[in-house]
């Protein structure tokens, strides 16, 4: 077996087959480009996920004078409330738990209330009393939110204990569903362009059939035969493959980086290093995919 | 060298069988006709031989290989020690002729110096060394199939199978074809060659297998297309 008679043929079937080629370099880029960008953004959720639930506090919202009366029967908070609950925060078997604790009083709350809501018409018709007054406790693990709710759920005073990781879990769970949806779409795109590559393969070996037929005759073997046929799907794959990692880096660079961060100081998104280490999976899965469909498409043409 | 015995094949589909009951021996350094109307099974027969098809019943053995039981991934290395060359010649027609009887040796992973020797001693021995850098289309008909055989034989196989050698070819070209053939066959290799060319039948005098219906009724030695009845 010469290699280098192995590859003229491949090189000679690429040639004759230019638009199948193109076509199936079309096919992988844009499946690969949707995976690559679809990996993104699971990484993307991924990060701003950990950094938010590294942000999120648990509230421990103190009776207003507009708290309903099942939660605080004793209208609102008092001072020995406050204090107590200051106390509980310090006591031993919460203290290991709480990375630091601070107090909002009405005055803040409405501050910030104000700022939030600028322009819209609540912000008009809130009193200062109407909010609650609140303890922000940062816990050391944020996983472990459970213990302060216990506490202070029915404590008396406490209108309601709420983790913000609730609120976030919210909207993660929507960018993940959009995420997984996108890795779907990803999914079905790879297994057609799988189908192209197999269908063109077993074209450009039909119309090569009179030299399959000669090959054989002359006692070629099937791994020799073959060989041509799977090399030019793995060729255009890689090609196909390679625009693709390179379109995933463009629009990290020039579009998330370039457009997206100016305009999201505060988030951490996604950069060259990670895209970078989507290249080498997509080029991966390109190769492997083209090497199993033209591999097993052949196969199937030249079963004797 | 060929054993076929009680072979029958039978075609999906079709009323009766390509071949009926067939028994035949052909010996080391043999020279065969096969002779027969379209359809009498000579085409059957000589694909049984190269393994290209398996019989409905009964045993084929060639060089020593039983074909019905052989394993699929040694039949390349089967075919490798049989030279085969057909009416339409079937040559690569984007390849020069020195590229298509290299290409043989090639796929069998001959190395550079056993191509650089081989291929012009084959060319040679058809007429056609000057004619080596040519392409398929360029040359007539007999000089294609004399191209044909040089492949065939280039790599000097034990069995050359012919089915139809001179069917496209005028008679002046085709006793060309048929000196070539026995030029070969002194040398030692074995030849069987289906074939319709009466003329050349009884020029040669050689074995003579009629078939007629997938049955075998004539087996003679030193015999003419009719016979001597």
């Amino acid at each position: 077996m010469r290699l280098s008679t192995v590859f003229r043929e491949a090189v000679s079937g690429l040639r004759r087959n230019v638009a199948m080629v193109v076509s199936i370099i079309l096919v992988t880029f844009l499946s690969l480009t949707f995976v690559g960008t679809a990996s993104l953004l699971q990484m993307q959720v991924a990060q701003m996920k950990n950094y938010w639930y590294d942000k999120a506090e648990v509230a421990v919202y103190l009776c207003s004078t507009i708290s309903p009366a099942n939660a605080c029967p004793q209208g609102q908070a008092s001072e020995d409330i406050k204090t107590a609950v200051t106390a509980k925060l310090n006591e031993d078997t919460l203290k290991p738990f709480i990375n630091n604790f601070y107090f909002e009083d009405h005055a803040q709350a409405y501050k910030h209330f104000q700022e939030q809501f600028k322009g819209n018409t609540v912000a008009k018709y809130v009193t200062k009393e109407q909010l609650n007054e609140t303890f922000w406790v940062k816990l050391k693990d944020p996983q472990k939110s459970q213990i302060v709710t216990e506490t202070f759920t029915g404590f008396a005073g406490v209108e309601e204990v709420r983790d913000q990781r609730s609120y976030l879990d919210q909207i993660f769970n929507i960018l993940n569903a959009a995420s997984l949806a996108a890795i779907g779409v990803a999914t079905l795109m790879l297994f057609s362009s799988a189908l192209l590559i197999s269908t063109t393969i077993r074209l450009s070996a039909f119309s090569r059939r009179r030299e399959i037929g000669i090959m054989r005759l002359v006692g070629a073997s099937n791994f020799y035969i073959q060989l041509p046929f799977v090399l030019e799907g793995i060729v255009a794959a890689t090609v196909g493959s390679l625009l693709a990692g390179g379109a995933v880096l463009a629009i990290v660079q020039f579009f998330v980086q370039g457009v997206l961060a100016p305009k999201l100081p505060f988030t951490n998104l996604v950069g060259l290093p990670d895209a970078l280490t989507v290249f080498p999976i997509l080029v991966g899965v390109g190769v492997l995919l083209a090497a199993i469909a033209s591999g097993s498409a052949i196969r199937r043409y030249l079963r004797v | 060298m060929i054993s076929i015995s009680n072979v029958t094949k039978q075609y999906k589909g079709a009323p009766r069988p390509a071949l009926d009951d067939v028994s035949i021996e052909i010996d080391k350094g043999d020279f065969v006709f096969l002779v027969g109307t379209s359809g009498s099974g000579k085409s059957s027969l000589l694909r049984l031989m190269l393994r290209e098809d398996v019989p409905s019943k009964g045993s084929v053995s060639v060089l020593g290989e039983n074909l019905v039981a052989i394993a699929s991934r040694r039949i390349p290395q089967f075919r490798r020690n049989i030279g085969m060359v057909f009416q339409d010649f079937r040559l690569l027609p984007n390849k020069t002729i020195f590229e298509n009887i290299a290409f043989s040796l090639e796929v069998t992973g001959a190395s550079r110096s056993k191509i650089a020797d081989k291929v012009p001693a084959a060319l040679n021995l058809v007429g056609l060394s000057e004619k080596a850098g040519r392409m398929p289309n360029e040359l007539s008909g007999g000089e294609q199939q004399r191209v044909a055989l040089a492949r065939a034989f280039v790599d000097t196989p034990a069995l050359l199978l012919a089915d139809e050698p001179t069917g496209n070819l005028d008679p002046a070209t085709s006793a060309e074809i048929m000196r070539l053939l026995e030029k070969i066959n002194e040398g030692g290799t074995t030849i069987v060659m289906a074939t319709h060319d009466r003329g050349l039948v009884d020029m040669a005098r050689k074995r003579v297998v009629v078939l007629d219906q997938g049955r075998i009724v004539r087996d003679e030695r030193g015999s003419g297309y009719v016979g001597q009845e």
